[in-house]
């Protein structure tokens, strides 16, 4: 139709699909290809061996995957939807305060959070051992490990999907529907099942899948907890360890299966007609709670929460003010200093990982923000033939277990390829970058499509009107205008680079060793403290990061998640 | 300025016609007027002249130059957006100057012709506030000191209006013709509002279904209608089905179907508009040019009715007599005080003055 618009198309989408082409869709064909080899021949051998009696503990971790993965859905559910109901239902003194303290979890970097909780609840942990003392029992009452202490982690880590999904799907609720089923004698209990459930389900089946796929992906919790439990992402590090690279070829093979298989679900079932609510924008109105006693008890309820929730914080903070040496069989801690942070600043040696976290991560952002504004102006603002393509495209590294795109990484750039230049990545400083670059992609474009999606079309074609050429308007009007949105995505993907664990831990050298790979060393050697204090590094940058994206540009905490 | 030429355009989405070999000249200087309910093509007709569509047939030309496929941007139409679209990130300085700038024109012009064009439109007081900080008739009038500063060949508005309350609209209705008199800049304007449109226009396009029905003069549309979409889109109207019977030199004769009996009209270009021996044929009466009396009346077209329904608005008062079970009609007077209101229930007198009625076809169906 339009020959200049569709040469400008054309010319904006050759360089996503090269790209997305030579590093999402190329690694995973490679992996694909891989998994059909026995030995360097085409062969089915690695499927039957996965499904077959001979490699039985496969097929077993994916049954324990698949099952973690729906209790931890269901725990999440039972923490975040009643905490959301109550929290924008009910106003009682410190409801704010504690709606805020709610979505703490996701301040925690995952690996930092599982050794937080080791820390807390495991054999030595704090809590189990303080309440021996206090009682005065022989052994610890309780401790985590294995199943519990993945599920304890998971239900931790994830309630805040449910929770914040509820959160805006009950805001959106125009309260008047509810007070119209009142008006017509239904009961309060009647009024939740019959008017407000239904229309919280699309957000709760969306939260569900969610929580279903990040929990199959599921890599530090296991990795630290599991002991001989198998589950199948860890499956596949143990094959890439072992050298059976055709294993683990097979195994992420079948572990993306279930994921993309959600992913397109989860599209699907966005994508239906459902009832949205007709008027919008109304305030959520809330119930004060008269009833002194009721009021208090929701009170402590609260307050007890929120030690519950800022436990793991707290304890990472504690143990960072452990100097080295100062814990090592007595049940607490003997003394508190800074040296952990002194000898961060003033170690090379130590300073070392969160340098080079840092450069990788800004090096991946570079391309994430770049790269991510012009995908999703394309998939936006963009009309071509493909357009599903290429929005699976994108999603993709985003439905991927991590350890599936380290595998992928591994797979495709382990021999030189046109993609790398005729270079081998594995094993040089680059492979980091490029995965945290194609691990972090999804989320900008996400964040930023959505500030697109918000951007009237006339704005743009007023500015062409106006006589201004599309870069011009791109640069002069669209840029500014989506900014923010994109900023604070992209500073979401820098700090979660930063965090990044397991690519990291099957792609790292010991030239780029980044902070978690250092934080495991670091626990390997008993030197808690110092591994602490790595983990407080990444929770202090996630939190100037979200104070920055609340207070600079405008996007709430929970919006960033994702 | 200059003359818009359309030469047969029709735009085709996928399955849907949107616009039907439309043939129009827009002389320059014109005010002119896209008028129609919504979704029949108003829009992508101005889009296709603002070139964010090409036609899929056809021709547009600016002053004998063939502009069908040039871009936007190099059309030099100024447009003005249903909601606005000023650029958010802008103050109201910047975004006027924002058309000038990509002529690359120098800093001290812009200045000059940003503080003239604010002047213009009373907003110089607010040259520095962000456009998020003014009323919707303020930002009405950036957008439209934003098209008019680029001196552009042809002006476009498409429903400026329609997101003001009544008064305002009153008010900036006033403004926009104000600024194009004086600019004398070729003026397209895209309404549903038939009053806006008449009250506007120096020619007015009445559209349907992506087909222009008929061009005129605002007197020629409401007077003249070409058939019976025209004439009941525009104003109120009695439309009632007739057939012909017969005719003298200086009136024709009709029946009319639901009344079972016969009305006369004059015969006069003015009266009777073109149509085939096939058409279905209405006649239309204005409310105003309606008849009604409780004393007998003299002369051609005279029925009899009940009064159902009065109905005073202020300024006029609308009678509603029904003369039978289905037909119903409207009259409608100056308020001239309670003696001369009619009551419910009476029987009364209707006339149709017989060079007051207009016979049309019905509108061609596509
Ligand atoms: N970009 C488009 N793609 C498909 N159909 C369109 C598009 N723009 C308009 N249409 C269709 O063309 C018809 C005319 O639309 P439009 O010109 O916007 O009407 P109006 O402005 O008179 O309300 C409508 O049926 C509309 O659905
Ligand atoms: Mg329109």
């Amino acid at each position: 139709m339009l020959n200049a618009e569709r040469r400008k198309t054309i010319l904006l989408l050759i360089p996503v699909f090269l790209i997305l082409g030579g590093y999402v869709l190329y690694p995973a064909l490679r992996t694909a290809l891989e998994s059909i080899h026995k030995n360097g021949v085409f062969s089915l051998q690695n499927y039957s061996d996965f499904f077959g009696a001979k490699a039985k503990a496969n097929f077993e971790a994916l049954w324990n995957s698949v099952w973690i993965s729906l209790a931890s859905v269901f725990f999440s559910a039972c923490i975040g939807l009643p905490l959301a109901y109550i929290f924008n239902r009910y106003d009682f003194p410190g409801r704010k305060f504690f709606a805020g303290i709610a979505i703490m979890p996701i301040v925690l970097p995952s690996l930092v959070g599982v050794m937080a909780f080791m820390f807390l609840y495991g054999e030595a942990g704090l809590i189990p051992n303080a309440i021996k003392d206090i009682f005065n029992l022989k052994n610890v009452p309780f401790s985590i490990g294995g199943i519990s202490g993945i599920l304890l982690v998971h239900a931790y880590t994830m309630y805040p999907y449910f929770y914040m999904t509820s959160s805006s799907a009950l805001g959106n609720i125009d309260p008047s529907l509810e007070e119209a089923a009142s008006n017509l004698g239904a009961s309060k209990f009647k009024v939740f099942w019959k008017v407000t459930f239904p229309l919280l389900t699309p957000g709760l089946v969306a939260a569900a899948l969610l929580v279903f796929m990040v929990s199959m992906a599921s890599f530090s919790a296991p990795f630290l907890l599991a002991g001989g439990f198998r589950v199948l992402s860890l499956q596949i590090y143990f094959s890439k360890i072992n050298g059976d690279l055709e294993m683990a070829a097979t195994q992420s093979v079948i572990l993306s299966m279930v994921s993309i298989s959600f992913l397109l679900f989860m599209r699907w079932y966005q994508s239906r007609k459902d009832y949205r609510m007709a008027s919008k924008g109304i305030g959520a109105h809330r119930s004060e709670v008269n009833n002194p006693l009721l009021k208090w008890v929701m009170v402590s309820i609260g307050i007890l929460a929120m030690i519950v929730l800022l436990l793991p914080h707290a304890t990472l903070l504690i143990l960072s003010l452990v100097p080295d040496g100062a814990w090592t069989w007595q049940t607490y801690p003997q003394s508190f200093n800074f040296e952990n942070f002194i000898l961060l600043f003033e170690d090379p040696y130590i300073w070392e990982p969160v340098k080079n976290s840092l450069i990788m991560a800004f090096l991946a952002c570079i391309g994430v923000f770049i790269f991510g504004i012009f995908t999703s102006y394309a998939l936006v603002k963009r009309k071509f033939f493909g357009k599903n393509l290429l929005d699976i495209l994108v999603m993709i590294p985003w439905a991927l277990p991590a350890t599936v795109v380290g595998m992928n990484m591994i797979l495709a750039f382990n021999t030189p390829s046109p993609f790398s230049f005729g270079k081998v990545l594995v094993g040089t400083f680059w492979i980091l970058p490029l995965a945290y670059f194609v691990r972090f992609l999804p989320l900008v474009v996400r964040s930023t499509n959505a500030v697109l999606e918000q951007l009237d079309d006339s704005i743009e074609e007023a500015a062409q009107n106006l006589g201004a050429k599309w870069f011009y308007t791109f640069r002069k009007v669209v840029l500014p205008i989506i900014m923010p949105g994109v900023l604070s995505g992209t500073l979401l993907a820098f700090v979660q680079a930063v965090g990044e664990f397991p690519t990291s831990v099957l792609l790292y050298t010991i030239g780029n060793r980044p902070i978690s790979i250092e934080i495991m060393n670091q626990l390997r050697m008993f030197n808690i403290g110092q591994a602490a204090a790595y983990g407080m590094i990444q929770v202090g940058l996630i939190a100037i990061v979200m104070f920055i994206s609340s207070k600079f540009l405008g996007v709430k905490a929970e919006k960033s998640l994702g | 300025m200059s003359i818009v030429h359309l030469e047969t355009i029709t735009k085709r989405f996928g399955d849907v016609t949107a616009v039907k070999e439309l043939d129009l000249l827009i002389k320059e200087g014109e005010f002119f007027t896209f008028l129609g309910p919504s979704g029949c093509g108003k829009t992508t007709t101005l889009r296709m002249i603002a070139g964010f569509y090409y036609p899929t047939e056809g021709i547009v030309k600016f002053n004998e130059r063939n502009m069908t496929t040039v871009s936007p941007e190099n059309r030099n139409t100024g447009m003005v957006f249903q909601n606005y679209a000023l650029f958010p990130h802008m103050t109201v300085f910047e975004n006027v100057a924002f058309g000038l700038k990509v002529r690359k024109l120098s800093k001290e012009i812009i200045k000059e012709k940003v503080e003239d064009v604010l002047k213009k439109v009373r907003l110089e007081q607010y040259i520095d506030r962000q456009v998020s900080q003014l009323s919707g008739g303020q930002q009405q009038r950036v957008a439209l000191a934003r098209a008019i500063v680029i001196e552009p060949d042809i002006l476009l508005l498409d429903e400026p209006l329609s997101n003001l309350d009544a008064r305002l609209r009153d008010e900036m209705r006033t403004e926009i013709l104000r600024l194009q008199q004086e600019y004398k800049i070729t003026t397209i304007y895209v309404t549903h509002d038939q009053v806006e449109a008449l009250t506007m226009s120096d020619r007015i396009a009445v559209f349907s279904h992506g087909v222009c029905q008929q061009v005129g003069t605002p007197t020629e549309i409401y007077n003249e209608p070409i058939n019976d979409f025209v004439a009941e889109f525009i104003g109120e109207t009695n439309l009632l089905s007739i057939d012909y019977v017969s005719k003298t030199p200086d009136l024709h004769s009709y029946q009319l179907c639901e009344l079972d009996c016969k009305v006369e009209v004059k015969n006069d270009g003015a009266n009777i508009a073109a149509y085939d021996q096939t058409d279905k044929l209405s006649m239309s009466i204005r409310p105003e040019a309606v008849i009604v009396s409780e004393k007998s009346l003299e002369g051609l077209n005279v029925f009899k009715g009940i009064v159902k329904i009065v109905q005073f608005t202020g300024a006029a008062v609308h009678t509603y007599v029904e003369l039978n079970e289905t037909v119903l009609i409207e009259s409608t007077n100056l308020n001239k005080g309670p003696a001369t209101y009619l009551n419910v229930g009476n029987e009364v007198y209707v006339q149709f003055p017989a060079e007051q009625i207009r016979v049309i076809p019905e509108m061609k169906k596509i």
